[in-house]
């Protein structure tokens, strides 16, 4: 009976991170071609505080609360991290760095308070925080699945619009559309994919979700639409097989798994890939001496 | 010394070491390099316990300079195959991270090493842990060591100075008078692995980003000349450990947490005011130019 | 004739899978002062980073006074594009001259008053003696290039690459920067400038070099500044010249 319970719950745990996957491969390239990896590891760490003051509030592991409490403090920093590399000569990536290493040391001193008040230590907010999948319950993966489902549709109904926004957004802004609207859009997006991918594979290793998929699609496609299959089906697939693995030791923690499944993706797609792949590369590279050296020889002839 | 004393001062050299080599990082625009290894010296450490058996200073520092070059040298190498260079930095942080962490529960088993710790970091017990020396008496072990890397830290941005500055400003012209701007690169990366590795056991891995960026980040606000900044990020590293000590007494919580909250404080109070270059001179200085 | 101070040949190099430069074979005489023009993209930004091993070649060598790069650097000083440094670094105009001695100072030692004072000194003959102590963010653009010249001519070479040293700048800048720039040729230092405003390549150079991914044609102003090279490197789409070619 007990291994009939688990391996349902393996199942479940399994297609949650496999939805994860599939809308933080997507909004993953977004956040690439807007040339901001990074912000995704700043916001995951950044939902820390919300967390925990949403659990000292409410008194209870809601996750649908947890998730909107993350949700708000993710997008605070957000703001905070354009408002401080607008307004001064502080470059962005400095922004990042202050943000995520300030609201999480709020996150830790507000946890310490909320581990010593009762009922604290059993929360389960640890387990939250550094991500442990298996310990995710059929609810936990029914509010996770319709979220992720609610991203991957905001980015599929707007393909072209994302795409021109991403391409060229004061020509997109010419053609009327809305970039502020659109700004708070992305923003949204991608704190919502963090939030919900925070309890399945930590606040640290949240980033990579979010980018090695991102950056291995771009070894096999030019075309934007195709670079998001590509990238949701890395994701997919790092995380379902990420997650079965973990799943086959105990204690085994899901996340790194996961994002080593994704590494491993990243390292065949970097080296095999057909678009600047390092052996099609390698190839093109010889081929370019080859010429140029003919070249010469001909003019030497003549 | 009091054990409150002892915090204070090992918290303040970790505050002085980072509040140094944070104003290069922040001028080098590689602010984000101090996450990256911050996460990263967690597999040279780990590797370290696999090699040794055993938790032992020398022994870390030595894996987590390892681990901090291997995070440089792998970042610069896919940034060098045209892979933009926050994508490499978190592809390659979050890889060798996930590493450390599989390693640990496979072969480990959370001996004395665990995840939740090394990010947040256990300054409480610092004081307990005590070497004797001749002369000074007793001195906490980790103290001493965090001791050490600031004279490391200061000695190495002393005698470089110019160089850093160069290659921090204009690596190509650098290059072209002869300074070898890679091999600088380098060295700055093991100077923050270094300060890293030593940190991390004391005050935990986020507070060494906080340290790291944010004292330098608000010094550059305050001031155009280098020098000044140096010194000013030092300071304002030393008054966060000083003034998150006092809050997490205030609040019985965690300390490095409040310290890493503190340098924000200090950080949003230079925004706003400075003189130079904060939110409310903004306002100000249209109307003196009229 | 005297022995060409740079001679470069047969170089090619490329940016992923686009070959930029494609056998690119010139020699530069001693007390030169040429300008390279070509349409945007002709390479010419990457040739002299190709030549002074800031670009990676794919083909081709570049000799110096008849050595490699690495035994003469120091013989030669560059000035890059304005907008390739971050000006908000905290430091003053005196200070971003005093770099280019810091070749000279050497290691471990600070630059002494005399390094200090002849910064100071090109500084003012580039009239900028009074922005010393300026901060370099609330320079103008015309005054950051200056300081830009004033540091390369601390450096003392005898052969410098410049790169679009007048684009962006006052008028009062593009006259100081070119009187300089004659005054070193004057005493014999070989100048390469990326230039990009062919209305004033003959009044300032002596030499042209059309560069479009290869070059297309080389020698003395008189010689090949004309309508036909011009045409032949800009693909025929350039109108705005006016009388006298």
């Amino acid at each position: 009976m007990w291994s009939l319970l688990f391996n349902t719950n393996t199942g479940w745990v399994i297609m949650s991170t496999t939805i994860l996957g599939i809308a933080s491969g997507a909004i993953g390239c977004l956040a690439y071609w807007k040339r901001q990896n990074l912000m995704s590891d700043a916001l995951s760490h950044a939902a820390l505080p919300g967390v925990v003051i949403t659990f000292l509030i409410v008194q209870e592991k809601n996750l649908l609360l947890l998730i909107i409490g993350a949700g708000i403090s993710a997008f605070l920093g957000a703001m905070l991290i354009q408002w401080i590399s607008n307004a001064s000569r502080i470059s962005e990536d400095a922004a990042m760095g202050m943000v995520l290493a300030i609201f999480y040391g709020l996150g830790i001193m507000l946890l310490t308070v909320a581990n010593r008040s009762a009922g604290g230590n059993q929360s389960g907010l640890d387990s939250f925080i550094f991500g442990q999948a298996a310990a995710m319950v059929k609810s936990d993966v029914r509010i996770m699945s319709i979220l992720a489902i609610v991203v991957i549709f905001i980015i599929v109904i707007g393909f072209k619009e994302w795409k021109l926004y991403l391409f060229d957004r004061h020509f997109a802004n010419g053609l009327g559309l809305p970039i502020g609207f659109m700004n708070g859009l992305y923003t949204l997006v991608l704190v919502m994919t963090i939030v919900i991918g925070i309890q399945a594979v930590g606040v640290i290793l949240m980033a990579a979700m979010l980018i090695i998929p991102a950056v291995s699609s771009r070894y096999w496609t030019k075309s934007f639409r195709n670079m998001l299959i590509i990238s949701s089906s890395f994701g997919a697939i790092s995380g379902a097989v990420g997650t079965f693995i973990s799943s086959k030791g105990s204690g085994w923690p899901t996340g790194p798994f996961i994002v080593v499944i994704a590494a491993g993706i990243f390292i065949l797609s970097l080296t095999l890939g057909k678009e600047k792949g390092l052996l099609i590369k390698f190839l093109n590279k010889q081929q370019q001496k080859k010429q140029q050296t003919l070249r010469t020889e001909i003019r030497e002839v003549k | 010394m009091t054990y409150t004393a002892w915090i204070i001062v090992t918290a303040s050299l970790v505050g002085m070491s980072c509040g140094l080599i944070g104003v290069f990082l922040v001028l080098r625009k590689t602010a984000m390099m101090a996450d990256a290894i911050s996460h990263t010296v967690l597999l040279g450490i780990v590797l370290a316990f696999l090699v040794t058996k055993e938790v032992s200073g020398p022994a870390m520092l030595v894996g987590g300079i390892f681990a901090g070059l291997l995070t440089a040298f792998l970042v610069q190498w896919l940034h060098s195959l045209d892979v933009q260079h926050d994508a490499s930095m978190g592809i390659i942080f979050t890889t060798l991270f996930a590493i450390g962490v599989i390693l640990i529960s496979t072969s480990i088993g959370n001996a004395h090493l665990d995840i939740q710790h090394a990010l947040m970091g256990e300054i409480t017990f610092i004081p307990f842990d005590k070497v004797s020396l001749p002369l000074v008496g007793e001195v906490p072990r980790a103290t001493l060591l965090l001791f050490i890397v600031f004279l490391i830290v200061l000695f190495f941005i002393t005698a470089f100075y110019k160089e850093w500055k160069i290659t921090s400003f204009d690596s190509a012209l650098a290059v072209s008078i002869g300074i070898p701007a890679i091999a600088m690169h380098y060295l700055f990366m093991s100077l923050v692995s270094i300060t890293t590795v030593a940190s991390f056991d004391a005050v935990g891995a986020i507070m060494v980003v906080a340290m790291l960026i944010t004292p330098a980040s608000s010094a550059y606000l305050w001031t155009d000349r280098l020098v000044v900044m140096l010194i000013l990020s030092s300071i304002f590293g030393i008054l966060s450990a000083i003034s998150g000590y006092y809050i997490a007494y205030w609040i019985d919580t965690s300390i490095s947490g409040s310290m890493a909250f503190s340098t924000g404080l200090i950080f949003m109070f230079s925004f706003i005011f400075s003189p130079k270059h904060g939110i409310i001179s903004k306002y100000v200085q249209p109307i003196k130019n009229l | 004739m005297s022995s060409p101070v740079i001679s470069v040949n047969n170089l090619s190099a490329a940016y992923q899978k686009n070959t930029v430069l494609r056998n690119v074979n010139f020699e530069i005489t001693p007390g030169s002062l040429t300008a390279i023009v070509g349409p945007n993209g002709a390479g010419k930004s990457t040739l002299i980073k190709t030549m002074l091993n800031l670009h990676p070649s794919l083909t081709g060598e570049v000799q110096y006074f008849g050595l490699p790069f690495k035994k003469v650097k120091k013989r030669i000083g560059y000035v890059p594009q304005r907008g390739s440094v971050d000006w908000d670094f905290p430091t003053d105009a005196l200070d971003v001259v005093t770099m280019g001695l810091y070749g000279e100072v050497g290691w471990l030692k600070r630059p002494s008053k005399s390094h200090k004072k002849q910064a100071f000194e090109a500084l003012e003959k580039m009239g900028m003696g009074d922005y010393a102590n300026r901060q370099i963010s609330q320079l103008s653009g015309g005054q950051q290039q200056r300081v830009f010249l004033a540091r390369a001519l601390v450096q003392n070479a005898d052969l410098y690459f410049m790169d679009e040293p007048l684009a962006g700048v006052d008028a009062a800048t593009e006259i100081a920067i070119m009187e300089t720039l004659k005054k070193l040729n004057a005493i014999g230092k070989t100048v390469l400038v990326v230039h990009h405003d062919l209305q004033t390549v003959e009044d300032y150079f002596d030499h042209v070099l059309f560069l479009n991914k290869t070059i297309i044609n080389h020698g003395k102003t008189e010689k090949v500044f004309t309508k036909d090279n011009i045409t032949r490197a800009y693909g025929g789409n350039i109108r705005i010249l006016g009388g006298g070619i």
